[in-house]
């Protein structure tokens, strides 16, 4: 058996080594053994260096016996999303073109774990170039769902969500573009926020699509998440699209976990149809559920949410195919074909066509054919007009309510292998995420119960308006709350356990 | 194989010529476009890169202020519309010198819009339309290595320094310019000249063409006289001196007239122009085909200059090359053609610098223009790059209005100066270059020349005045060039009873 140490929050962990009672080493050796216990079952991590992370264990716990006062996750291990840079790490955003590739800096996130205290214990799977809903994207081959080994842990951030359930980290990173925290954390039975973007800085993301990626973070609570939130959180000099404004009082709303006369809006267009019977049902008791808690909850439509999907499906991979055009073979990654005879530009095709998997060519052909000339303003001026279209339905609902809500995914996790030669199915996983994306609003997913069909996690979805981010947590926090009270303990408590092998 | 060109004279009673002009300017800001690396020229290959500039995965650009108030300054020069609110944009293109693989721009939303520029030839002004000014990175520096051509096609192998990429760029683009007839070559290059001089005057860019901080790419297409239609238009790059873009324009007219003439089409493409031979060829075909894919730059916000910051630097402008010339011209007393000699040299600067140094006008400007302009022509040199300074000149006219010094000595002077000996006033003491002023020794030396000279000196004693002016010479000669010529002259026509 593993430290009972895993099974604490960060929060409790925060604690117990700020008050002396265990060591960061301690607790960071405790979840290096967990790892090494499950993470060949879960496979959440690409990369795990016990001594990195044990010498930045050791140096919180000197810096705390030298009597510096240190932040409220100091030595707390993370798990770190593998598309963010590391200096002392290697960063592979899932994929074979950047194999073995160490970045000769830090992301800002990165730094400001670093500067937190946070000790960086290893680097989590991903959907290659975070493009996709399972993890079955890496190039390295997917992620384990902990309540069922045969399942997805959504994606792209599956390993992050993956680690946090299996008790490997108690928190994680994540990037968000489309859902990509929220959907894993929902099916993965954890907590899981995506930031008003613009709240948390992109520099060092290895970007997919620059103006929906949001840094964000999970935890097994609300509250955990909060306070990852405000380590990382806040404004960069170093990226222009950074809001340079107070991070929103999330911790404070976490604990504070009341919705008394808080107006909710369900919003019509995202249920119903299309969502799993066992997904719909623990949403709405989670919704009567708010009612009962002094909420006040009112129908809300956004007629344009509808558009969401094909107006993400054009702009996400239009910036892709920039972003990622990069990746190239000249300067840094993987090479193929340089014989000395090849042109550069021969070598640049070949180390592309064996270096990208299909979903990442599937996305640049999508977004280069929606950029080219003739064709831009059909598909890209046109959903960028969507995109105007979806904000101000936003707005109009946020005139009438504080928050909006509705099933964080259509269906529960679902079995690895199912999707993988479905696109449309596997897009459809983040229907009810996007739009968040899209307007650039604070959104977050919280465990709300079981399906019944199949025993899987469902989250319930909080949105709230740019730099609201403080009202999603206050929402979650009381749902959590709530249904802590009635389950007698944290959904997770009830997914099964993990055989641990022997190191 | 060349091309057949029609004679210059022939196509232009033929054709009448609309001009492009495209200027890429490198402003001079410490820092680059997108991060803080330095941009100092000639720096070892990849020592000015961070993850930015090298486009490293996850890295952002932000915009540099100093080089948004630069192009803002070229704009208000260039007497623009500054607009209120635009977005960068991308342009997309694989090359390895580019490190993102796409270069961050401007589209169809340019900072500076709808300005003019007048330009003189030959006694007329001109006035160029400005289409748009925007702002844009540089690319890196690739260097094909072996090969024919110095291009990437058929290289063994290629080096890619990085310094360069990153670096502000501002682009310049001029309406179609019409009307200039056989003028357009002297029109296309006066219109050169004069952005360089605008630009380097507000200070934003050191506008040097053969570093090339300074580049033109020339449009030029042909229509026959008469007709309302344009003909279609050709692009020539590598044009590096203001002189190429003179002869660019030239040859490109006698190029598609002589084209048109033989029945054939004028070819929508890019040329290369060749200093060597002042010729252009044709580029890539390919690049016709390139679809670059525009659309706004994600990573960076809009660009939304407030008025009172545009205002601000409005107010800012230093006096500009035109008003300057107005003035000087005025100041020192100069015609028209005067001036004209004084630009094309580049001098301006140099001699208003003189001046300040406490030189009058007149002999600041006949040692620029004369003795120091042959110099530099000498030495394959710019006026501005002679190792001496206009302090300096200013000392050596000081020295001839006290009368230490002559002119012939005074050459000897500027030699020793630009020999790298000093100061003028260390060169005149370490050559001991000084005017025999001392009356008795100068006396000395003439009787002493008149004596050796007895038949030219009976030649001027029986009235031949003249021939004074060998025993002038001789008297120079005596002492080195340091007499006081007109002194001596006047000592011998007296000693000779001829005054």
């Amino acid at each position: 058996m593993s430290s009972e140490l895993t099974r604490r929050t960060a929060a409790e962990l925060a604690e117990l080594i700020a008050s002396g009672q265990v060591s960061a080493v301690e607790v960071t050796q405790a979840h290096l053994d967990r790892i090494a216990a499950v993470d060949g079952q879960v496979k959440a991590f690409l990369h795990v260096d016990a001594e990195t992370a044990l010498a930045q264990a050791r140096a919180v716990d000197e810096r705390r016996a030298a009597g510096e006062r240190l932040g409220p996750l100091a030595g707390v291990p993370v798990a770190h999303k593998d598309v963010f840079t590391t200096a002392d790490m290697p960063t592979t955003a899932g994929s074979k073109i950047l194999e073995g590739w160490r970045p000769p800096y830090d992301a800002t996130v990165t730094a400001r774990l670093r500067e937190a205290g946070l000790v960086i214990i290893g680097k989590t799977n991903l959907d290659e170039f975070a493009m996709g809903s399972s993890t079955e994207n890496s190039a390295f081959g997917p992620s384990h769902n902990p309540w069922d080994l045969s399942r997805v842990p959504g994606g792209s951030s599956g390993g992050s969500s993956a680690a946090v359930a299996a008790y490997e980290a108690p928190l994680a990173t994540g990037t968000d573009t489309g859902g990509s925290i929220r959907q894993p954390a929902a099916v993965t039975g954890i907590v899981g926020a995506k930031p008003t973007y613009g709240g948390s800085s992109r520099y060092g993301l290895i970007a997919f699509a620059s103006s929906l990626d949001t840094p964000g973070p999970f935890g097994r609570t609300v509250l955990d998440a909060a306070l990852l939130h405000e380590a990382f959180s806040g404004h960069d000099p170093l990226d222009s699209t950074s809001i340079d404004r107070p991070v929103p009082p999330v911790v404070e709303a976490a604990r504070r976990a009341d919705v008394a006369g808080l107006r909710v809006g369900v919003v019509k267009e995202l249920g119903g149809e299309g969502y799993q019977p066992g997904v719909q049902a623990r949403f709405n008791e989670a919704v009567e559920l708010l009612e009962s808690l002094g909420a006040k909850v009112a129908e809300v439509s956004c007629p344009h949410f509808t558009y969401a999907l094909p107006a993400y499906y054009l702009i996400a991979p239009s910036e892709c195919s920039s972003n990622l055009a990069r990746f190239d073979a000249m300067r840094y990654g993987l090479r193929v074909g340089d014989d000395g005879v090849r042109s550069a530009e021969e070598v640049m095709a070949l180390t592309r066509a064996q270096g990208f998997g299909a979903e990442v060519k599937r996305r640049i052909m999508l977004g280069t054919y929606a950029l080219s000339s003739g064709y831009y303003d059909a598909y890209y001026g046109k959903a960028q007009q969507v995109r105007t279209l979806i904000i101000r339905d936003f707005e109009a609902a946020f005139e009438q309510v504080d928050v909006l809500v509705s099933p964080t995914t259509p269906t529960t996790a679902f079995p690895i292998g199912d999707r993988v030669d479905d696109p449309m199915a596997m897009y459809l996983a983040d229907l009810a995420t996007i739009p968040s994306n899209l307007a650039g609003n604070a959104a977050i997913s919280v465990p709300c119960g079981l399906a019944d069909e199949d025993g899987l996690p469902v989250g319930l979805q909080v949105m709230a308006p740019p730099l609201a981010d403080d009202r999603v947590y206050r929402v979650a926090a009381a749902v959590e709350k709530a249904l802590q009270d009635r389950w007698g303990g944290p959904l997770l408590a009830k997914a099964p356990e993990l055989v641990e092998v022997d190191r | 194989m060349s091309a057949a060109l029609m004679p210059y004279e022939e196509a232009l009673a033929k054709y009448e010529p609309v001009l492009g002009v495209e200027t890429h300017i490198e402003l001079g800001t410490a820092s680059k476009m997108f991060c803080g690396c330095p941009t100092t020229f000639g720096a070892p290959p990849n020592t000015q890169v961070c993850p930015v500039c090298l486009g490293l995965p996850g890295s952002l650009p932000v915009a540099n202020k100093a080089a948004i108030e630069g192009i803002i300054k070229i704009g208000l020069a260039l007497n623009c519309t500054i607009v209120e609110w635009c977005r960068f944009a991308r342009k997309n293109y694989f090359y390895p010198d580019m490190p993102k693989n796409f270069q961050i721009s401007q589209y169809d939303e340019p900072l500076c819009v709808d300005g003019h520029l007048d330009v003189e030839v030959d006694g007329e002004t001109y006035r160029i339309g400005i289409e748009r000014v925007h702002m844009e990175e540089d690319t890196g520096k690739s260097l094909h290595v072996g090969g024919a051509t110095g291009r990437i096609h058929g290289a063994d192998y290629s080096l890619v320094d990085y310094n360069r990429a990153g670096i502000p760029l501002v682009e310049i683009v001029t309406k179609p310019i019409t009307g200039t007839g056989d003028k357009a070559p002297l029109v296309a290059r006066a219109y050169a000249t004069e952005l360089r001089e605008l630009v380097r005057a507000l200070g934003v860019s050191d506008v040097r063409m053969e570093e090339g901080s300074m580049r033109c790419d020339i449009n030029v297409s042909l229509a026959p006289r008469g007709s309302a239609e344009w003909g279609t238009r050709t692009e020539t790059k590598n044009v590096n001196s203001l002189r190429s873009v003179e002869r660019a324009v030239r040859h490109e007219i006698e190029r598609q007239a002589a084209v048109l003439e033989s029945g054939g089409t004028v070819v929508q493409e890019t040329r290369h122009f060749h200093e060597d031979t002042g010729t252009t060829t044709s580029g890539r075909s390919k690049e016709e085909a390139q679809d670059y894919r525009y659309f706004p730059e994600p990573d960076l916000v809009p660009i939304a200059p407030s008025r009172e910051w545009v205002e601000e630097l409005r107010a800012s402008l230093p006096e500009l090359p035109a008003a300057r010339r107005r003035r000087v011209q005025a100041e020192w007393g100069l015609t028209d053609l005067e001036l004209r000699d004084v630009v094309n040299a580049g001098a301006l600067d140099l001699i208003e610098d003189t001046v300040k140094a406490g030189c009058a006008p007149a002999p600041a400007r006949k040692w620029w223009m004369n003795e120091l302009s042959r110099r530099a022509a000498e030495q394959g040199v710019e006026l501005s790059d002679l190792p001496i300074t206009p302090r300096q000149v200013a000392r050596i006219q000081a020295l001839i209005d006290e009368g230490s010094l002559n002119d012939k000595l005074a050459r000897q002077v500027f030699e020793g100066v630009l020999a790298g000996e000093g100061d003028p006033d260390q060169v005149v003491a370490a050559r001991g270059l000084k005017i025999v002023s001392d009356e008795g020794e100068l006396s000395a030396i003439v009787d002493q020349v008149i004596a050796d000279n007895a038949e030219v000196a009976e030649k001027v004693r029986s009235g031949k005045v003249a021939a004074a002016g060998a025993l002038v010479g001789a008297v120079m000669k005596a002492t080195r060039g340091q007499a006081d010529a007109a002194r001596a002259r006047e000592l011998i026509l007296e000693k000779l009873g001829a005054s």
